[in-house]
């Protein structure tokens, strides 16, 4: 099963626009529906360190950080480590349908600048109790991650 | 004596319950510190996830392993002697270690808990694995991934004591315990530090060229945008030898030793372990489903076996360089 491509025409219009909102969104979003799960782990190492997810096929880039009250956007400008992809595999990523190693080994997942601050944030998302975490997002986005997951893993072989 | 138990990788309680769930007989797992050899940012269990690992593992009658498979200092000593307390403290199965000095201190503060040797002990005889089991009382030994089949049936032919193999994923060069490169690249050693190649010595960069792979500054690899990558090791980089560029030490691949599994059955290998305590809980899950269903089917009737191309596909997909090796057990001449 497989997601659609993003069209390109959106991508090149959505790299224009500034990187500010999606950032917020997203850390909206995210402290909203996942940092009650994800907050109990220790995510020390990577305090005020800044990051950015570039999702490449999308032209979208998000700048973040992460502090103990959760994600915080962070406007553009030099960043500790850069994680770049489609906006597919992260998605098959966050779902936990997909092993990061076997993306970086096929080059779907590239990893830049502070390598250990890359695989804290990797290694601590995969530490991540997924069922918990859909457990306790927002009754209906819970729901559909879990049909999204459920839907997307492979068939028993 | 168990035949061919599935023990499976876990860097992660999710990680292991993926394992328990998709069929591994046991785990193995680390703490978060150097006294194992996956010491990675933000990889292994706290007390409260090990915990959490064992009532999971035990309590649908798995077995967890612990691996405290590195070299303490003696400035360090003390934290290895916690962890082997704190292993025994908690009932794990068994403690895997490589350090003969461990291996007396466990023996002596807690001799009713298992021990394995470690691949890092790099014993490759029967003689060094009887030596093991005389001194330590150790109850199984893991073979470092550099003898032949018939070399490996020569060990197992002559010793009491367990014998586990790797079955899947990721190769060292054939000097297992005993490597330097990582050492002589970065300053840290494998063997004390807990990670080859770490974190803070690797540098991956996408450059007009190529994405670029770097260890503690120095160039190991280049990739064109269609070449698959492996590990940033130094013996799976790419050198410039008499004029050539080309993998001097060793490819970027995997092992894969499933369509020897018959032969395994037949010698009476304990269990087969699978590599990739640094690696997600996907794929844990992607491999241990294979792997189950394999010995599953070997067990049932080991003439009739095979090594189904789904199952060969599946283990591709998540190999280093997306490429399997049967590694040093084929030796036909041998």
């Amino acid at each position: 099963m497989k997601l659609p491509a993003f069209p390109q025409v959106f991508a090149r219009v959505i790299a224009r626009l500034p990187a500010w909102p999606p950032s917020v969104a997203f850390a909206a979003a995210c402290n909203r529906a996942a940092w009650p799960t994800l907050g109990e782990l220790d995510w020390s190492a990577a305090h005020g360190k800044r990051f950015r997810v570039h999702v490449k096929d999308v032209g979208l880039s998000m700048y973040l950080s992460v502090h103990e009250s959760g994600l915080r956007p962070e406007k553009t400008g030099p960043v500790d480590v850069t994680f770049t992809a489609t906006a597919e595999d992260f998605a098959r990523l966050s779902l936990r349908l997909e092993d990061p190693d076997t993306l970086f080994f096929n080059r779907r997942l590239l990893i830049e600048g502070d390598t250990d601050l890359g695989l804290t944030l990797k290694n601590l998302l995969d530490a991540v109790d997924w069922d918990e975490l859909a457990r306790r997002m927002p009754l209906a986005l819970g729901w559909v991650a879990q049909a999204a997951r459920q839907r997307l893993l492979p068939a028993p072989t | 004596m168990p035949l061919l138990e599935l023990i499976c990788p876990a860097g992660s309680l999710p990680a292991l319950k993926a394992a328990v769930d998709h069929g591994a007989d046991g785990v193995y797992l680390g703490l978060k510190d150097n006294t194992n050899a996956r010491n990675f940012a933000g990889l292994n269990f706290d007390e409260k996830s090990l915990k959490e690992g064992i009532r999971y593992a035990q309590g649908r009658g798995r077995k967890v392993l612990m691996a405290l498979n590195t070299y303490p200092q003696p400035a360090t000593l003390p934290r290895w002697h916690k962890a082997v307390d704190t292993a025994a403290e908690l009932g794990v199965n068994a403690i895997i270690l490589a350090d003969p000095g461990l291996m007396g201190y466990a023996l002596k503060t807690h001799p009713d808990l298992r021990l394995h040797l470690s691949v890092q002990g790099s014993a490759t005889s029967y003689e060094a694995v009887n030596f093991y089991r005389e001194r330590f009382g150790i109850q199984r030994a893991v073979l470092p991934r550099v003898l032949s089949l018939a070399q490996v049936e020569n060990v197992v032919d002559n010793t009491d004591v367990e014998i586990e193999l790797f079955g899947f994923g990721g190769l060292c060069v054939m000097v297992e315990g005993r490597c330097l490169l990582s050492s002589y690249a970065c300053g840290d050693s494998p063997n004390t530090f807990g990670a080859c190649s770490p974190g803070h010595a690797v540098r991956w960069e996408q450059t007009a060229k190529g994405m670029e792979t770097r260890l503690n500054g120095v160039l190991i690899d280049r990739y064109a945008d269609h070449e698959k990558a492996g590990y940033p090791t130094l013996c799976k980089g790419r050198f410039e030898v008499q004029g050539e560029t080309y993998y001097a030490l060793e490819e970027p691949t995997s092992l894969n030793s499933l369509e020897m599994l018959p032969e395994m059955a037949r010698m009476g290998i304990a269990a087969v372990k699978i590599e990739g305590r640094q690696r997600s809980p996907a794929y844990v899950a992607q491999v241990t489903r294979v792997w189950r269903a394999a010995i599953d089917s070997v067990k049932r009737a080991p003439e009739q076996f095979k090594a189904l191309p789904a199952w060969m596909a599946e283990l591709a997909k998540v190999s280093e360089g997306s490429m399997n090796t049967l590694g040093a057990y084929y030796r036909p001449w041998k």
